[in-house]
């Protein structure tokens, strides 16, 4: 394999990573704030603070990974990207900041209010909105580059039809892997009443997920044609997405083996992302960055690998510790620690 | 008129977010190594002052963190955002020392969670204890990472450049360019300095208050023994930057001290101004003293600034910026060998309220002088964004909405600068540390009222 394509198998791989724990940190904050307002808080809150305590800032780190890894591989990308994305940026970061800080400040220092929440539950749904922008930009169509000036589209981006199904498609997925996730957890805390909740959730978000899957599918068509045929190409990868689909549906339907569940669900995207991400290639930005031209030089590129392999030696283990003795330390789970 | 240039709104935006992120950056190096110091010797003297020490200390911490993750990763894609230019060229080199940052943040916040969510976990006290290391290790690690990145851009190294463009790149090299060893020594240690001051103003503060308690005074000793030992290092690590200056980048320690023509036996000019021929005006001259900073000799050689075109001399008014630093780190050793003197003598007593709050300034005139470092170190590298290879000017955006970006971020500051005070003082007003230490450990004597 070429380093180019080591590269950005890595980044990619990351990037899963994040989707999975970031969509369960965003939206169980909406299913916080949600459960506040219709009365139910006392029943899930304390199930969902006690598996993001420990770890968001871990979640975090997995963003930071990403967006330096991948200027590190293909600074182009930062000549871009950085100069189309200003505006969209900033405010997804201002939005990172504002929920990372308030979490804490809600979490660690003062007693619950009803601010914080809101804008807890807020930014999780407005924060995947705006990071979805950077998938639609990638498909090329908004960002032009005439005479070493770099200009967004605003007026195109705000009235397509496809950019409007990806913000669609990231914010019910959010909603659902977040839903599946915490079902899970709350079987593993033997917690009835959060289950039998968290449970309906899960069931509710599936057909707007699957939907919206299908709708994104068809806008990509009229958008890009050239990626559309790629997929089709890769039709396998999206049809074994639908079928962990559909073995996450009947598992949480009939209400057992939950960890499969979600381990399904986490497969379901898995297929689904990796076929979208392998059909985009070689562009990360079509058409003025693929991956062959724009990649960096090969002592960095080695230098990265290297890296990143003694990085995982080391993260793995704590990452395992982590888990031991919270997701998976029963007696943690179920709150007698 | 103020013109909002793209450029100079870039700056600024630069230049603020740092400048916020710092403060909490080096909290968040240096705390992890004081917690860990207290609680260590908590366990050692089976002393649950000490111990209660850390975890308050810790609870503080999880605020300060949190903001120091969020404006950290402002700062991160900010780069990208805000110099594109800069990114495409020396992302190539600099990417491998950020990596590796990602991964000790990672090491960090895997080990914080574990720290904070497991204080009574363990039967045998060290094991928690154990977990401390690794959240100090990999702060470390972070400072020295990144400032590695920032030396980089001081004195460039480990590639070769044509036509605009980088070929035969090294980025090992690049990461132990000539400015590495002097700043991350100086980081490091001006973190744990400024750290351990903060802590000692909090203790002083708590006695000005609140004379006698037997928690404050052992949180004060300890803090300050630590600002002694760290203001040393400082010093050492600040005079060794600037011999990397006078041999790697004279024009800064030139601008640092209005040094225009070149010559032997130079003077170190302290504060003053200068008047319409650039002369400094009402300085306190001493000596030789800069050829001894420069060189380690009171003879040697000091190179001027008119060896340097006029475009390519940093701004003067960074002198202040170094005399404010310089100041502060000498105010800070004479100020806690002070306190260590008086301790010793049993007749006088330390925590007389006017010693007390002398040693309560010495938080936040560290913390101004981490400020004036940065501010020195950098804008004393004008109008290099890389040194000798790309001008600022060259490398900021061309996006014409970046003084929004401006205005949207200094919002951010403020609300995160203003409920991060606010959370503090509720987290910590009206729970005393004697009453915390009672509730948690009622067997304590009542050590606390002599
Ligand atoms: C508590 C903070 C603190 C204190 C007391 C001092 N410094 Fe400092 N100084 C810093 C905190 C700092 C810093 C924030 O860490 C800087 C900014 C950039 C850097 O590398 O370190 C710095 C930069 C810096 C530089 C520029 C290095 C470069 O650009 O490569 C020099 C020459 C000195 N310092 C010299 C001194 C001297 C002679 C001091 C005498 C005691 C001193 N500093 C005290
Ligand atoms: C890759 C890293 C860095 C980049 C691209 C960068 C770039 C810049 C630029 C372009 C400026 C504006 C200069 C000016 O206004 O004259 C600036 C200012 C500043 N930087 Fe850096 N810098 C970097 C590293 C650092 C680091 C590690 C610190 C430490 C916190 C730092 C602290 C500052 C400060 C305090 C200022 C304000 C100076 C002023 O007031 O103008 N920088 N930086
Ligand atoms: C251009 C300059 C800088 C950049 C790009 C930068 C980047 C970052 C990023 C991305 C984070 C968040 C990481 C996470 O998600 O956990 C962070 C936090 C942090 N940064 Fe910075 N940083 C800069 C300057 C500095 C400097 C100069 C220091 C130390 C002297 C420093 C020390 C830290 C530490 C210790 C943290 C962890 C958070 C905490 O404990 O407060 N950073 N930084």
């Amino acid at each position: 394999m070429s380093y180019e394509l080591i590269g950005i198998t890595v980044l990619w791989i990351f990037l899963y990573g994040y989707l999975i724990v970031a969509s369960v940190d965003f939206g169980a904050g909406f299913f916080a704030y949600y459960a506040k307002i219709t009365g139910n808080d006392h029943i899930i809150n304390q199930l969902i603070s006690r598996y993001l305590s420990p770890v968001w800032e871990v979640t975090n780190v997995f963003f930071v990974f990403f967006f330096v890894g991948i200027v590190g591989f293909f600074p182009d990308s930062a000549y871009y990207y950085g100069t189309a994305l200003l505006v969209p940026g900033s405010i997804a970061i201002i939005l990172l900041a504002i929920r990372g800080s308030f979490y804490a400040f809600e979490n660690y220092g003062s007693k619950q209010s009803n601010v914080y929440m809101f804008l807890y539950g807020a930014t999780g749904l407005l924060i995947p909105a705006s990071l979805s922008t950077a998938m639609t930009l990638s498909e090329g169509g908004f960002i032009s580059e005439s005479g070493g000036t770099i200009t967004l589209d605003y007026l195109a981006l705000f009235t397509s039809p496809y950019s409007w199904s990806v913000v669609f498609l990231a914010l019910v997925s959010v909603l659902y892997i977040s839903a599946t996730f915490l079902t899970y957890y709350a079987a593993r805390a033997d917690d009835q009443n959060a289950l039998q909740l968290v449970r309906k959730y899960a069931l509710f978000w599936a057909t707007p997920t699957i939907v919206a899957s299908l709708t994104t599918f068809i806008a990509l068509g009229q958008h890009n044609e050239r990626h559309y045929d790629n997929m089709l190409d890769l039709w396998w990868m999206f049809g074994l997405s639908v079928g962990f689909f559909m073995i996450a549906m009947w598992l949480i339907y009939i209400g057992k083996y939950y960890g499969w569940g979600f381990i399904s669900v986490m497969l379901q995207f898995f297929f689904a992302f990796f076929g979208y991400g392998a059909s985009h290639l070689p562009y990360l930005l079509y058409p003025y960055i693929n991956i062959y031209d724009s990649v960096t030089y090969e002592s960095t590129a080695i230098a990265l690998i290297i890296v990143f392999i003694a990085g995982l030696l080391l993260l793995i283990p704590s990452l395992i510790l982590l888990m031991r003795l919270f997701l998976f330390n029963a007696d943690y789970v179920k709150g007698k620690k | 008129m103020f013109e909002l240039d793209p450029v100079l709104m870039s700056r600024l935006i630069t230049a603020m977010t740092l400048v916020f992120h710092i403060i909490f950056a080096t909290l968040g190096v240096g705390v992890p190594l004081l917690i860990c110091i207290a609680e260590f010797i908590g366990i050692k003297k089976n002393d649950v002052h000490y111990r209660m020490l850390a975890r308050r200390w810790t609870r503080g911490f999880v605020i300060t963190v949190a903001v120091g993750v969020v404006t950290g990763t402002a700062i991160g894609l900010q780069l990208s955002l805000v110099w594109p230019n800069f990114m495409q060229l020396a992302g190539n080199v600099i990417s491998l020392p950020l990596f590796m940052e990602v991964f000790a943040f990672f090491f960090e916040a895997i080990f914080l969670g574990i720290y904070l969510y497991t204080w009574d976990r363990f039967k045998n006290p060290l094991t928690h204890w154990w977990f401390s290391i690794p959240v100090v290790i990999g702060g470390a690690l972070s400072a020295f990472f990144i400032t590695t990145v920032n030396a980089f851009m001081n004195t460039p190294d480990g590639f070769t450049m044509e036509d605009g463009q980088f070929t035969s790149v090294n980025p090992i090299e690049a990461m132990f360019n000539p400015a590495t060893t002097s700043k991350v020594f100086h980081v490091l240690s001006s973190s744990y300095l400024t750290v351990a001051a903060i802590l000692a103003s909090i203790a002083a503060f708590s006695l000005l208050k609140k004379k006698n308690s037997e928690y404050h005074k052992k949180a004060l000793k300890l803090t300050m023994m630590l600002v002694f030992v760290f203001s040393i290092l400082t010093a050492i690590a600040g005079d060794i930057s600037a011999k990397f200056l006078a041999e790697h980048q004279p024009e800064k320690l030139a601008a640092a001290e209005w040094h225009f023509e070149t010559e032997e036996g130079a003077d170190l000019v302290l504060f003053g101004w200068l008047n319409d021929q650039d002369t400094p005006v009402g300085a306190i001259r001493l000596p030789g003293l800069l050829s001894f900073l420069a060189h380690g000799d009171f003879e040697s050689e000091v190179t001027g600034l008119e060896e340097f075109p006029e475009d390519e001399r940093p701004p003067l008014w960074v002198h202040y910026m170094f005399d404010f630093m310089v100041s502060i780190g000498m105010f800070l050793i004479a100020v806690s060998l002070f306190y260590i003197i008086v301790n010793r003598v049993k007749r006088w007593d330390v925590h007389n309220k006017w010693i007390v709050g002398l040693l309560f300034l010495t938080g936040p005139l560290a913390m101004l002088a981490v400020e004036f470092g940065w501010i020195y170190a950098e804008v004393g590298r004008q109008p290099w964004i890389l040194r000798g290879y790309m001008t600022v000017d060259e490398a900021a955006t061309t996006s014409p909405h970046i003084d929004l970006m401006f205005f949207f971020f200094l919002a951010l500051y403020i609300v995160l600068g203003t409920l991060c005070v606010i959370v503090l003082r509720k987290l910590f007003k009206g729970k005393p540390a004697e009453e915390e230490l009672e509730k948690k450990y009622p067997t304590i004597e009542e050590g606390d009222k002599e």
